[in-house]
Order: structure tokens, then C-alpha cells, then sequence
């Protein structure tokens, strides 16, 4: 893991590229981003489509909905028993008085089953004009013509709406489907598998996602086989008031590797989306899976979100957490290290912009011996936005020759920005090696003096601060989204200066 | 040929105990391929000479001008006065983390020369200049000044003179806390893009050893705010036999006047 926080020159390339992008070569990419800017205020991604099945659909959450749910997908019967045991968690539990603030938070305001098309789409020709218009402006079709993925997976409101994988990969046996369509054409792995890394009443977002899931994908990778080229998920919400509650399972067998993506964007709305998705992940021994998000719900969203992977013998799970967007997000990708040898790393980034809240971090469980996790979290704040790193390393009496590395770097790009630490160690072993590192620094008047010194304007010195200080998270995506990344937080940064 | 012209200057900073005037009439013609050396004592004015000129915003200008071929520098913004020819080798150049050197100066190149260099070009210009530097090639890859040796941060600035090309450049102590074979590369570099670009040079400095590489045509002593004795290379060993001394305020010495 270390030699991957060094500069290497594959990164150098991507930053290159970009700074390439915004010098004065590209005055046409440059025009374009800004008339996107203009356009749509900060957020590059608030357009809706038409809404049939959105306005058709009925608010709030009971048992009847959950039942009606369950049916319209065809479901055996212990998934339903699955769902009404996660529905009964959810009324049990109380609401979290912790984290973001919930008090505006009422569930039966949300859409919780919202189907946009009766079939899923084979091309992407087949979908609704204006659906497809939304995937060409997202650049999927594109992304996937150039072969920069593997494999596509989108889904809009409830459901996905397109999915497919290259054909070596499926003829390799790497199965890559969205979850419903798992629980009906492969109901044995489904079953052995789903919910035994978040039971259905793990917490009261997790037990919702229980009861109304949707979507989602599911991802079987056999043994040995390594997908070389990420597999992406795209996250789409259309309707207002829509609560989406997609179902991630991936299964990564022995000396395996996968890389899954997902992104999210969102219309902007003056009534709150709920995004409450559910994803596990189980990593055998010796494979590998990285699970990497570009976050960038609109600042109508709360997005409270379940991760976790169970890592086995000499397994490596990487979570890459982009979370930029959003109105509340409360997200803690966690790995469970279950056995020896079994590694993880989580890298997550919170950006807090004006009336944002981003309550993100990580947990990190070490039960077997000679375990080791690394959690690496940034957080920028700017214009009263608030983030926090909350995270826990727990190791258990046993867990010998166990390590664990913590730093958090919050920036502060102006006065009245809050950011917050809240790092809880629970160590029950001697033998084990924990450091924990914590540093809240502000864009300083002499960086900002020796960058302008050189000739940058002071937008673009501040810029190339914050594109700095969060290149050790960007330089771990692939290229469109580091790009990309660079982009959101730049359009961030808007009139931050001045 | 080019002229910096700094007229009448008067600044101040703010400090804990208030705003407090530190130039108190600097008077300055600086020309195109000439070095002038500015020696003083500790706390004379001779950084915040630099970074006024240079536009930091700590240090407020109370009169006068700082005309660089009869435009007002002190009227622009830090990046505006790079890109008219001005050029500040810090003492104490800051870090930069996540930023590559390489970005860095590319970035840099393309602001003040107003286009983005020809790749080729600029990548053979840019090794090449490292490699007189003694750098590593691995230099370029690592973020602005991170984790920079003392020598290591001098070379870097030296080097973004070098690729920069300004007009006039004011190098602040550049020699301080270089050994002895670190002063002769930094030196040589100097008078390398001395000999490219024909630019002019204000030194400060405390000492006089950095005089025996980068040879100057012209020695000031700074002194209360203002330059109060200018002569020839000849002043500086003078200067090094004496002292200060002569030129401080009664009761006062070089280590705390004006601190």
C-alpha cells in the first residue's frame, strides 16, 4: 500500500493532462466547462427528464408497500420474509442522534418503488429518448464504446435499466447482473451469500435498503480471474422525493481480482431524495477487490449508505470513497478482516460545501492475526460546510502482529468551515502496531503567494492547493474520474476566492 | 534592454503591536544584465524590499512605485508582476503537497509566457536544466518543496529562474545555508541564465561569499529602510572587514535593529 501513496508517473500523466486541460491549450474545453457552470449554477448534473412512472408512484413505506414490492419482482418467499424482517428492524430502531442532522428526515416522504421501464433495455437504443439523452450527457454509452470498462450497469429511479459485460469476461463465467436479476437466475449463490455481511438489522438505513431494495448489482468473479478493466455502475435519480435503495453484492473467489466503480448525480429539487443503498462485498483468499465512488448527488439528496466487505485469508479489499456531493452523507465503508493475512484500505474524501454535511470515514475489523488496514481520509470545508471523519479500528484479544495506519487531513479554505475528527481505537491485543495521524490545515497566504508569484492567477493558485491536497485520493481513480474529480472540485472552488 | 526603477518606497506590515513602517525611502535603477548586491544588517528592510516588490500581501505600500520599463509593479497583483518580468527567489520557498514539481513548473511556464510550452521542447529545456542543477531526475516528480533539503529548495527556485526567464529577478538569501559546493551550483546556475537572458539582478545578502561567483556590478548597503551607500565590488570587501556597524543607529547592533 505505501508505494502507492509515491507519485508515479501514471499520475503525473493524469494531472498532467489535466493541467493541460486548463492552461490555455483547450480554450474550447474551457468554454464548455463554463457554460455548464453557468448554466446550472455549481452543479453540472441538475437536468430532469419526463416523469410518468415517478408521478405515478405513491409516497411513504408500510408493509403493503414492501409485500407489493416483493410481488411485482416475482420474489420467493424468503426474500419477502427477508424484506419484512428488515422492514420491522427499521421501525425499531431509533434515528441516529448522531452525525448529520436528521430532523428533517421523514421517511413516508420519499418514493420507494419507482419502475421506469417494464423490461431492461438490450442496447442503449432502446431506451427512451430522453433516458438515453441523460446517459450520452453522463458519457456512459461513450465510456463504454472506448472499452474503458468492462462491463456497464445503469440504473434509474428502482431500477436497472441497462447492464451489460464484455464477452470474454462472461465466457470466463464472471457473472455481472443486477441484483434482481441475480435472485432469479442464480438464486444458489444469491442465497448463500446475500446479507451475510450486513444482516438485515445492522442499522436503521441498512434495514430500510432491507426492506425496499432495488437494483443494484450483482458481481460473481470466479477463481483466479482477474477483470482487468473496472466494471462501472451508474446511479441515477430522476423523480423528486425518490428514495433509491439499490442492493450491491459482489463475490470476489479465490486469488480473484475486480475493480467496480459507481457514480451518482442527481436533478436539483427543492424537496429531499433519500439514497440509501446497501452493498457487501465478500473477498475470498487471495483475491482482491477495489470498490471505488464518485459521489455527486445534488445538494437535495441524503445519502446514508451501508459498505462493508469480510475479507478472508491474505484477501485485500480498497474502498476509494469520493463523496463531493450531496445534502448529508453518512458513509463508513468497513471491512471485516476475518482471517489471517487479510489487508484493507480505505480512501475517502469529504467535500463540505455550503450547506453540506459530510459525516464520512471508515471502520476497520481486525479479527484474525497478522491483519492490516490503512485508512486515509480528506476532507475539504468551504462556505460554512461541515465534514468529519468518524471512524473505528477495533482489534481483538489474539489478533497478533496486526497493524493499523490513520491519518486524516481536513482543509479549511475559509473561516467559518467546521471540520471534526472522531477516531475511536478499541484494542483488546498487545502485540499489534497503531498509528494515528490528524492535521487540520487552511490555504495559507504564502502558498497562495508562491504559486501567484509564479504567474497563477489566485483562482487558479487555489486551485492547484486543493487538486493538491486531495491528489492522494485522485490519483487512485481512473482516469475519467480523476479527471472528473478535479473538475467537481474545481467547480467547487467556485467564488471561493475573492 | 529593460529598466526596474524603484522610486521613493515607503511600506509597511502589520504587527502585533500595530502597523509598523519598515522602507522608508528606497531609491533604486537597476538595468538589463547588471547585478546589483544589497547588503545589510539583520531587521534592515532588505526582505520586505523583496516581497513588496513582489507583491506579498503581508506588506502594505504606503507611497512611491516600483516601475519595471515605466509600469507601476505595485499596483498589480503577485501573478500580474510575474508575468511582466518580475521574479522572487524566496528565502524560505513554502510547500506545495500533492502538487508535482513537474505541473508545477509547466503550469507556471504557460502563465507567464502566456502559452503552454511545446512539449518536446520544454521536457528537453527541463532536464537539461536539472541535470546543471545536480538534480535528480526523480526531483521532478515529487510535490513543491516537500520534504526539500535546504540546498534542495535554493535549487529548485534557482531552476524556476532558469526556466521562467524573467526580466529581473531579486534572489533573497539564496545563498544562506548552502555548503560550499551547493553555492557553486546555485551560483552557476545564476549566471547561467544570467548569460541566456540578459536579465538584471538585485542579490541580498548577508555575506560576501556568495560574491565571489555571482560577481556583481554594483554593491548597495540597505540600511533603516533605504539604501544609504552605493559603490563597487570593491564596497563588499570593505563591508566584510567592518561591518555593519557604521551604518546602524546609535546603541543599536545588527542582530536586533529594526527586528
Amino acid at each position: 500500500m505505501v508505494d502507492q501513496l509515491t507519485p508515479d508517473a501514471a499520475s503525473d500523466m493524469e494531472m498532467s493532462q489535466y493541467v493541460t486541460d486548463r492552461t490555455r491549450v483547450n480554450e474550447d474545453k474551457i468554454k464548455r466547462d463554463d457554460e455548464i457552470i453557468e448554466q446550472f449554477g455549481e452543479y453540472g448534473y441538475g437536468w430532469h427528464d419526463s416523469d410518468a412512472a415517478g408521478e405515478a408512484a405513491k409516497k411513504g413505506i408500510d408493509e403493503d408497500v414492501v409485500r407489493a414490492i416483493s410481488a411485482d419482482k416475482g420474489e420467493p418467499q424468503w426474500m419477502l420474509d427477508f424484506r419484512l424482517k428488515g422492514y420491522r428492524a427499521f421501525l425499531d430502531q431509533p434515528m441516529p442522534d448522531w452525525g448529520v442532522d436528521l430532523s428533517e428526515f421523514h421517511a413516508e416522504d420519499f418514493k420507494y418503488y419507482v419502475k421506469p421501464l417494464n423490461k431492461q433495455a438490450a442496447t442503449w437504443e432502446d431506451l427512451p429518448d430522453d433516458i438515453r439523452t441523460t446517459y450520452d450527457r453522463l458519457g456512459i454509452p461513450e465510456a463504454e464504446k472506448k472499452r474503458l470498462v468492462s462491463g456497464v450497469a445503469a440504473q434509474y429511479e428502482s431500477e436497472v435499466i441497462y447492464n451489460s459485460i464484455r464477452s470474454d469476461l462472461k465466457e470466463q463465467g464472471v457473472i455481472f447482473v443486477d441484483t434482481d436479476t441475480a435472485v432469479r437466475e442464480y438464486p444458489e449463490l444469491v442465497k448463500k451469500y446475500f446479507a451475510t455481511v450486513i444482516p438485515a438489522d445492522d442499522n436503521k438505513f441498512a434495514a430500510l435498503n432491507t426492506a425496499a431494495w432495488s437494483g443494484g448489482s450483482f458481481v460473481y468473479v470466479p477463481k483466479g480471474v482477474h477483470v482487468d478493466i473496472p466494471l462501472q455502475a451508474y446511479f441515477r435519480i430522476n423523480t423528486p422525493n425518490m428514495g433509491q435503495f439499490e442492493r450491491t453484492l459482489i463475490i470476489a473467489d479465490e486469488g480473484s481480482y475486480v475493480h467496480y466503480v459507481e457514480g451518482c448525480t442527481a436533478p436539483i429539487y427543492a424537496t429531499d431524495s433519500l439514497h440509501a443503498a446497501n452493498v457487501e462485498i465478500v473477498v475470498e483468499k487471495h483475491a482482491r477487490v477495489r470498490y471505488t465512488t464518485v459521489q455527486n448527488w445534488s445538494t437535495n439528496v441524503y445519502n446514508l449508505v451501508t459498505q462493508r466487505a469480510y475479507v478472508r485469508e491474505g484477501g485485500t479489499m480498497e474502498w476509494i470513497d469520493g463523496n463531493i456531493g450531496s445534502k448529508a452523507t453518512m458513509k463508513y465503508p468497513s471491512c471485516i478482516l476475518a482471517e489471517p493475512y487479510a489487508k484493507a484500505e480505505t480512501m475517502s474524501l469529504g467535500f463540505a460545501g455550503e450547506g453540506q454535511y459530510q459525516d464520512t470515514g471508515a471502520k476497520m475489523i481486525h479479527l484474525a492475526p497478522h491483519t492490516s488496514s490503512t485508512i486515509v481520509s480528506k476532507s475539504i470545508s468551504r462556505m460554512g460546510g461541515r465534514a468529519a471523519y468518524r471512524g473505528l479500528v477495533k482489534v481483538i484479544k489474539g489478533a497478533k502482529g496486526s497493524s493499523s495506519s490513520v491519518v486524516c487531513d481536513a482543509l479549511l479554505v475559509d473561516e467559518y468551515s467546521r471540520s471534526d475528527t472522531y477516531p475511536h481505537v478499541d484494542v483488546r491485543e498487545d502485540d499489534v502496531s497503531m498509528a494515528h495521524e490528524a492535521t487540520v490545515s487552511k490555504v495559507s497566504e504564502d502558498q497562495l503567494f508562491y504559486l501567484m508569484s509564479r504567474g497563477l492567477e489566485e483562482k487558479e493558485a487555489m486551485g492547484m492547493i486543493v487538486r493538491g491536497f486531495v491528489e492522494p485520493i485522485s490519483r487512485e481513480l481512473p482516469m475519467e474520474y480523476a479527471l472528473e474529480l478535479n473538475r467537481l472540485v474545481e467547480l467547487q472552488m467556485e467564488g471561493s476566492v475573492g | 534592454m529593460s529598466t526596474l526603477e524603484i522610486k521613493d518606497l515607503y511600506a509597511s506590515v502589520e504587527t502585533k503591536e500595530g502597523r509598523k513602517q519598515i522602507l522608508k525611502g528606497a531609491n533604486l535603477v537597476v538595468n538589463s544584465n547588471e547585478t546589483h548586491a544589497i547588503m545589510g544588517p539583520n531587521g534592515s528592510g532588505k526582505s520586505t524590499l523583496a516581497y513588496t516588490l513582489a507583491g506579498h500581501p503581508k506588506y502594505i505600500v504606503d507611497s512611491g512605485q516600483a516601475l519595471l520599463d515605466g509600469k507601476d509593479l505595485l499596483t498589480m497583483t503577485p501573478d500580474e508582476r510575474a508575468r511582466t518580468g518580475l521574479f522572487l527567489a524566496m528565502q524560505y520557498p513554502v510547500e506545495v503537497p500533492g502538487v508535482s514539481m513537474t505541473n508545477f513548473l509547466r503550469t507556471s511556464k504557460t502563465e507567464v509566457d502566456g502559452k503552454a510550452p511545446a512539449l518536446r521542447q520544454w521536457s528537453k529545456e527541463l532536464n537539461s536544466a536539472m541535470k546543471r542543477l545536480r538534480m535528480d531526475a526523480k526531483f521532478a516528480s515529487r510535490s513543491v518543496n516537500e520534504g526539500f533539503s535546504g540546498g534542495e529548495k535554493k535549487r529548485a527556485e534557482v531552476l524556476q529562474l532558469e526556466l521562467l526567464k524573467p526580466k529581473f529577478a531579486v534572489l533573497d538569501e539564496t545563498d544562506s545555508g548552502l555548503d560550499v559546493d551547493a553555492l557553486r551550483i546555485v551560483s552557476e546556475g545564476v549566471n547561467r541564465a544570467k548569460e541566456n537572458t540578459g536579465l538584471g539582478l538585485l542579490l541580498i545578502t548577508h555575506y560576501t561569499r556568495i560574491l565571489k561567483y555571482i560577481k556583481p556590478d554594483v554593491v548597495h548597503v540597505f540600511a533603516g529602510g533605504k539604501f544609504v551607500k552605493t559603490g563597487g565590488p570593491e564596497l563588499a570587501d570593505e563591508l566584510e572587514a567592518t561591518g555593519y556597524d557604521q551604518y546602524l543607529p546609535e546603541g543599536a547592533n545588527s542582530e536586533s535593529a529594526l527586528a
